[in-house]
């Protein structure tokens, strides 16, 4: 039986499928075939499948499709059903959530209504593929590290679309479902909020954002730099000297002076990854509910300066009787 | 092996010409910038000089015509039914007749305004739209100094050789009827590609709210915590936010033309532009409400929106891509016709903010 090699190898092995761990119970509910894809090989396992579905797995599917369908369906009414208007309109168009006139009450179908139902359908569907990764973790004897980070990223999705707009009183608050739409959205909540790089959430969220992707370069550069080594194979590796893992731990040791170990980077990594959605969240949760403006919160607490007018002329209210 | 290699050769052309398509809307650089606040802020003036050079042509003031003596009868002894210009003399009144021509119709004519028989004649329906529009000219000019400082407008400034000035806006359908009929895509007249938000996918109604109607622009809270009183929407705020891509799409600009972007809402950190525009987007309402809503019963249906309305302006009318339109150039200087007599009871206020006296549609 071919059994699973994870090799910094640029040739492609290709053997007879490996079908997994036999585990206890679940034998069936594993698809039976799999596929191998070359150009699959080139980025990860050329493997693919069997895969495991399960009822939670198919029912995020079936609610994850009916989402998607829902919205392409408007999407495509706005543009009278016609395939090239849909094409070419693709970016702008959006499944808009109800104006603000009715508040948290459920509205009409074609007013927001059918922007609740999507929501509700895509939210159920993420949902039910975190208990997917949670039960598959459980299954394969593993921690249940991923979905927790998973459920990092749907606290935010779920602050954003539904707990926020909620905590404001209406659906009209919440994100439309399209590409321009709710990058709009996003400029308009700075906008309306005087300012979000203000918010010292939304700071530590940049700070874990482009922390992780500066811990993500160090981290695979420092791996791939040492796969000459064979340091992917981290348990024999470890306990001996001269190895990769050595030599991976000393080039920052030797640069500067600290070094993270094997098991801590991935801490490290970790807790950036999440620690980026969970400030961007609180972030988002304060905005309007308990901080109306940003700019003068940090005014208010001495973290925005004052400009000098300089190269223009300062205006005045025209309603405090302005500069004429 | 040369399969995949075919492959490979079709993934990187597929990539270039992806990458080309997305570049496609791109000016060809170098741009000029120009620092126009602290350093930090990022307040900068941007122009692409061979785009300039391109439209140099339609920012370009005509010659003004010959000037002619004040002195004599006045138009409004020696010709018949002259309500607005009847103080010029007759000298006077014919120079800006013709250059009218020359500004609206100049291949028309006379016969474009005028019926050939009987000049007196209101039956044309342009005669009577530019005895409005030759009343909303003066008034402007006489009102409306905070906006205008002493530049003026005359009629090319918006008419630029055309009949109907290029630049205008008409009020869309809320809703294709097909989309009431499928019970599905109402994307809320936002969402579609359009030069109305400069192609944002923001609300196209925002001329409706703003510069026809008297919405509050302002979105933002001046509080640090939330109070009762003050509660916008986003959907709100993205309609503001609407309008000030097309104002700064119509004067050629960016956001911080007007505003230290760090701060939108502060009066005292944005550049005096932000109070002249204050001024500009009530002297568009005085201009759609009092002049061009109470013309549009005798339009010609070719002349009509999709809804049925009348072509209004908005900031492109006059600025055509320029901060100052025709660079600048004090056209109105040379047609002192165009100045009007100066309102004593005017008040800036009353254009929708202290109240709506100034839009009560009676003015002229």
């Amino acid at each position: 039986m071919a059994e699973y090699q994870n090799l910094f190898t640029r040739v492609q092995v290709r053997g007879p499928s490996d079908p997994g761990l036999e585990l206890p119970g679940d034998g069936g509910v594993r698809t039976r075939s799999s596929i191998h894809s070359w150009l699959l090989g080139k980025i990860g396992d050329a493997q693919l499948g069997p895969i495991y579905l399960g009822a939670t797995g198919a029912m995020s599917i079936m609610f994850g499709a009916l989402a998607i369908i829902i919205i392409g369906m408007n999407l495509l009414a706005a543009v009278d059903w016609n395939p090239l208007e849909f094409i070419r309109q693709f970016f702008w168009l959006a499944l808009e959530p109800p104006p603000p006139e009715y508040g948290l009450s459920i509205p009409p179908l074609n007013d927001g209504g059918w922007w609740l139902i999507a929501g509700f359908f895509l939210t159920a569907a993420i949902f039910l593929w975190w208990v997917r990764t949670y039960n598959r973790a459980k299954a394969l004897g593993l921690g249940t590290h991923v979905a927790w980070a998973f459920a990092a990223a749907i606290f935010l999705y779920f602050s954003i679309g539904f707990i926020w707009p909620v905590l404001m009183g209406s659906w009209s608050e919440s994100v439309p479902f399209g590409i321009f739409p709710h990058l709009d959205w996003t400029t308009a909540f700075s906008l309306r909020f005087g300012n979000l790089y203000y918010n010292p959430f939304h700071m530590l969220s940049i700070v874990f954002l482009f922390g992780s992707a500066l811990l993500f370069a160090m981290h695979g550069g420092t791996i791939l730099a040492a796969g000459r080594y064979n340091a992917e194979r981290e348990i024999e590796q470890v306990t001996d000297r001269g190895t990769g893992a050595e030599r991976s731990a000393l080039l920052w040791r030797w640069t500067m002076g600290f070094n993270a170990t094997m098991e801590s980077i991935h801490r490290w990594a970790y807790w950036f990854a999440i620690l980026c959605v969970i400030t961007g969240g609180i972030g988002i949760l304060l905005t309007g509910t308990v901080v109306e403006n940003w700019y003068l919160w940090g005014v208010h607490h001495g973290i925005a300066p004052d400009y000098p007018a300089e190269f223009y002329t300062p205006a005045v209210d025209p309603a405090a009787g302005g500069t004429q | 092996m040369s399969s995949s290699m075919n492959l490979n050769r079709s993934l990187v052309a597929g990539v270039l010409s992806a990458g080309l398509a997305v570049m496609a809307g791109c000016e060809k650089p170098p741009v000029d910038s120009e620092q126009t606040g602290y350093r930090g802020t990022g307040m900068q003036d941007v122009d692409n000089p061979r785009i300039e050079a391109e439209n140099a042509a339609l920012h370009a003031a005509p010659e003004a015509r010959e000037s002619v003596s004040s002195e004599g009868p006045r138009a409004g002894e020696i010709y018949q039914n002259v309500e607005v210009l009847e103080d010029l003399s007759v000298a006077e009144f014919t120079r800006l007749m013709q250059s009218m021509t020359e500004w609206v119709a100049p291949e028309q004519g006379c016969t474009y305004c005028h019926d050939g028989k009987d000049f007196a004649s209101e039956e044309l329906y342009t005669y009577q739209v530019s005895r409005k529009m030759l009343q909303m000219t003066r008034d402007v000019n006489a009102n409306w100094d905070t906006h205008m400082s002493d530049n003026g407008v005359t009629c090319y400034t918006c008419h630029r050789g055309e009949n109907v000035p290029s630049e205008t806006w008409f009020e869309e359908p809320s809703s294709p009827k097909t989309q009431v009929a499928a019970g599905l895509g109402n994307v809320q007249m936002q969402n579609m590609a359009s030069d109305k938000p400069a192609y944002a996918s923001l609300p196209r109604d925002a001329f409706e709210r703003y510069l026809l109607g008297h919405e509050d622009l302002t979105v933002e809270g001046d509080t640090v915590l939330p109070t009762a009183d003050w509660s916008k929407s986003l959907k709100g705020t993205e309609a503001s936010y609407s309008l000030m891509m097309h104002m700064s799409d119509s004067i050629g600009g960016n956001c911080t033309t007007c505003h230290n972007t760090g701060r939108l809402g502060q009066w005292d950190e944005s550049p005096v532009q932000r109070e002249i525009s204050w001024h500009g987007i009530r002297m568009t309402r005085d201009i759609n409400v009092n002049y061009m809503l109470p013309l549009e019963g005798n339009q010609p249906e070719a002349r009509l929106g999709p809804t049925g309305d009348i072509a209004k302006v908005n900031c492109a009318t006059c600025h055509y891509g320029r901060q100052l339109p025709l660079n600048g150039t004090k056209m109105v200087e040379d047609y002192p016709g165009l100045i009007g007599d100066e309102d004593p009871n005017f008040d800036y206020m009353q254009f929708g903010d202290l109240g709506t006296e100034g839009l009560s549609g009676d003015n002229g």
